[in-house]
């Protein structure tokens, strides 16, 4: 088991965004978290990515118990998260965003790194050197996604990465995901598109108010009846 | 009204009251000497001005970094009042400072139109070059009116101020800044400060109301300058500078923004802790007192750094229901 | 027209020790968005830390130079991890509270007489001044060695911020510290290290300072601290050749309104500027457009 979630529980204050959330992710799979707005699938990823600190339960990676940890910290154990939103640095080039991606390598592996990127988004090779402030919604999913592979990481975690785009773009985005899990890089994938990522994952959980409902195969679940009304509009 | 909170006022009243009639009766006997005469007057001020700045930076979040020029300002044109007026007459030193008072409201609508438009830090900039820009003409003042003596200093000031001038004006300062804090006004003045954008949007007119708090806010400081000037009869520019403006952010900030209650205690306890310290060192390590100072701060700011009162007041202040 | 050139030298030689403190201004302004009061208070302890190494040690002033970003380094660096770090998610009005109580803590202990004393100090001059005419200019040795170092501390910072792994992290902070965060970088660090880099500047901008102008006291970095913070928003603040115009359009304003008008009027005409500046372009010269944080 690559990633295990056991009863987290996070808070903003005085309000518990997250109760007892548990779920699991293994080598090579693609898992997602789909539910509302508010659902708490960001703030699970953050919990995870340590930008925010649980409140209790633990978050272990690779067996080893990872809750609490510096964020900059995770990411040298192999978890990339690409945030809500993208968050390119705008003011920085394509580049540097990349560079960035891989700031706990080895300098000397990044050109190999970005080599395997631009496979992957040959796009971004055109706009190396513009700053990613000029980038199109779909270019900026896909630095974003790049910046976060730069880091070589056995987990990559997506946050919305649908959000904004034509549908074109979405299916484009997610033929790039799958091809991500291939070359052997699990997924943990979060969507408010509940249909197009339970099309692309083996296993799906779901949230609701910060808690977790339903889990199972994403093919059983995008069957289920109470799934279909609620999350895929039938 | 709630009897709860009347009976509060009352009570507050009173207090206040015996308070007064308690300071006064020392002096008039004799028991507190000129030196914390002054010291009691001197804390009075603060909070006078202080409120005012509360008002501008905590009730409706503009940042003045540039409080001591409104201050100077007033000290300066009040002192110029009763000075020509001549004599020592109360009727003398009240036509200061209203004028005083009239004259830091007049410049800070003049210079708030313009920069209130400008956000946060940016403001706390320009507030800050404004006030440096005030010193250095009081420096150079004596070119144009001798009497306010440039950088040498202003002197023969009648000495008017006294307790039974301070403790009042500074109790009138409070109910007004209480008055408008409750009413309609404040009510436009706090939007603005949570979210500009979201006041214009329910009809509120913030480059309005942020101008209303800042003369008005600025008007207190004229005030408080007046009856500096008149306590110690001796004004000089470097009373009035950056670092002066920092002392009265810093009981604000201290009090905690937003809270009457906090500035009044601020206040009196920022002036008798400099003072206190003063008494407290031997004289030996006297030099001391400025280092204790800025140590006791930054620990406080750590240990508490929403300030004294983060957000609550006094009973006697909370609005009436 | 000589007496124009003059000025404008002159102008210069301060705008660039102006740009030594701006610089680090306006770092930390743009990594932590703190108007760090006690940064002119670094400067003053680079210029005492020149006086020692020169006076009592008798080092040659290169060394002088390095020995000040040293110490003021390291100052800056405990400065931040002691009194700014602790409040990083507290309300921002309270770290410029502790940043003034710093600045009058470093003014107030300097001055005891077992520190560095009260009273002002001759600066010592580590050689003989000699000028020489350049087109009926006279250009002394002092401003010569006043421009040189700046402009290879301002080299050598563009090239750490613009072509160093470091610098691109603090490049990233700045403009984010949480997406920085989800990158692998150290925030804590970077923040640490910026502090440190641009009080190092400060602690050299100190020495030539007492170099230039030979008279220090404790209270030495009150104004140029502020005129140099006002330089980095007049420039635009968070960026870095911002700080280094806003500093040199601050020192020849100054030095003109000294020459021309009444040295008195000096401060009123150079905030006069940067109020006008403001309502104008309220981002500053080379700024960009404000960005407000979530």
């Amino acid at each position: 088991m690559l990633l295990s979630v056991n009863d987290l529980a996070v808070d903003y204050g005085a309000i518990r965004a997250l109760h007892c959330v548990s779920f699991e992710v293994n080598e090579g799979e693609i898992v997602t978290l789909v539910g509302a707005n508010g659902a708490g699938k960001s703030t699970t990823l953050r919990a995870i990515s340590g930008l925010l600190k649980p409140s209790s339960g633990e978050i272990a990676f690779e067996g080893r118990r990872i809750g609490g940890i510096a964020g900059h910290q995770v990411v040298k154990l192999g978890i990339a998260h690409v945030p809500e939103g993208r968050q390119p640095f705008a003011y920085l080039t394509v580049r540097e965003n990349l560079l960035l991606g891989a700031y706990n390598r080895p300098q000397a592996e990044s050109g190999a790194a970005m080599e395997r990127v631009f496979k992957s988004f040959p796009r971004l090779k055109e706009r190396l050197g513009q700053t990613a402030g000029t980038l199109s919604g779909g270019e900026l999913q896909m630095l974003a996604m790049g910046r976060g592979l730069m880091a070589r990481p056995k987990l990559l975690m997506l946050d919305e990465p649908s959000m904004g785009l034509s549908p074109i773009l979405v299916r484009e985005i997610f033929d790039i995901i799958r091809e991500i899990n291939r070359q052997g890089t699990a997924i943990l994938l979060v969507e408010q598109n509940a249909f197009m990522a339970l099309q692309v994952a083996q296993r799906a959980y779901v949230l609701e108010t910060g808690r977790v409902v339903l889990a199972g195969p994403a093919a059983e679940l995008l069957r289920d009846p109470k799934v279909k009304a609620a999350y895929l509009g039938e | 009204m709630s009897a709860k909170q009347g009976r509060a006022g009352v009570i507050a009243l009173l207090t206040a009251l015996v308070a007064f009639t308690a300071v006064e009766a020392l002096i008039l006997a004799g028991a507190l000497n000129l030196y914390w005469q002054q010291i009691i007057c001197l804390a009075g001020i603060v909070t006078i001005s202080a409120l005012g700045l509360n008002l501008i930076y905590g009730y409706t979040g503009q940042f003045s970094l540039g409080h001591a020029a409104f201050y100077g300002i007033g000290a300066y044109t009040a002192a110029l009042v009763t000075r020509s007026i001549g004599g020592r007459s109360p009727v003398g030193l009240l036509l200061g400072l209203a004028a005083g008072a009239l004259l830091a409201g007049l410049t800070a609508l003049l210079i708030g139109l313009p920069i209130l438009r400008l956000k946060s830090d940016y403001l706390g900039i320009a507030t800050l070059g404004f006030g440096i820009i005030v010193k250095v003409l009081l420096d150079n003042s004596d070119a144009v009116i001798p009497a306010m003596g440039g950088s040498r200093g202003m002197s023969a000031i009648p000495k008017l101020t006294s307790f039974v001038w301070v403790f009042p004006l500074a109790l009138l300062a409070v109910v007004v800044l209480r008055n408008i804090v409750y009413s309609g006004i404040g009510r436009a003045l706090k939007s603005v400060r949570e979210d500009e954008l979201a006041a214009e949007a329910v009809g509120i007119d913030s480059t309005r109301y942020k101008t209303l708090g800042f003369v008005i806010g600025c008007m207190f400081a004229g005030v408080a300058g007046g009856l500096y000037a008149h306590l110690f009869t001796f004004l000089h520019p470097s009373n009035f500078d950056f670092l002066k403006s920092i002392d009265v952010l810093l009981v604000v900030v201290l009090g905690g923004l937003g809270s009457i209650s906090g500035t009044i205690v601020a206040a009196v306890a920022w002036t008798f802790l400099l003072e206190g310290l003063r008494i407290v060192l031997p004289p030996a390590v006297q030099d001391w007192r400025w280092v204790i100072y800025p140590l006791l701060l930054i620990i406080f700011m750590l240990v508490r750094p929403g300030g004294i009162f983060a957000g609550t007041e006094f009973r006697f202040l909370r609005p009436r229901k | 027209m000589s007496y124009f050139l003059q000025q404008l030298i002159n102008g210069l030689q301060l705008g660039f020790v102006y740009a030594l403190i701006a610089l680090g201004y306006t770092m930390v302004y743009g990594i932590v968005r703190l108007i760090n009061f006690a940064h002119g208070d670094v400067f003053m302890i680079g210029a005492y830390v020149g006086f020692y190494a020169l006076a009592s040690w008798k080092l040659p002033w290169p060394l002088a130079i390095v020995a000040a970003m040293a110490a003021c380094g390291a100052l800056g660096m405990v400065i931040e991890r002691v009194a700014y770090r602790p409040l990083r998610s507290a309300p921002r009005i309270s770290a410029l509270i502790t940043a003034m109580g710093v600045s009058l803590f470093l003014e107030y202990f300097t001055s005891l007489r077992f520190v560095f004393g009260p009273d002002y100090r001759a600066f010592p001059r580590p050689f003989a001044v000699t000028s020489f005419d350049v087109g009926g200019v006279a250009v002394s040795n002092i401003q010569i060695i006043v421009f040189a170092v700046s402009t290879v501390l301002m080299v050598a910072l563009t090239l750490f911020v613009n072509k160093t792994k470091t610098g691109l992290a603090m490049r990233a902070v700045s403009y984010d510290h949480n997406t920085a965060r989800l990158m692998g970088v150290n925030v804590d660090w970077i923040i640490s290290v910026t502090f440190g880099v641009g009080s190092a500047l400060a602690g050299a901008g100190g020495v030539l300072y007492g170099i230039a102008y030979p008279q220090i006291n404790p209270f030495m970095g009150v104004m140029p601290g502020l005129k140099a913070f006002v330089a980095a928003v007049l420039g635009g603040i968070g960026v870095i050749p911002g700080a280094m115009l806003g500093s040199l359009i601050m020192g020849v304003v100054e030095t003109f309104t000294s020459a021309y008008i009444s040295s008195t009027l000096r401060d009123a005409v150079a905030f006069g500027i940067l109020i006008l500046v403001l309502l104008v372009r309220p981002a500053g010269i080379l700024g960009r457009p404000t960005r407000e944080k979530v």
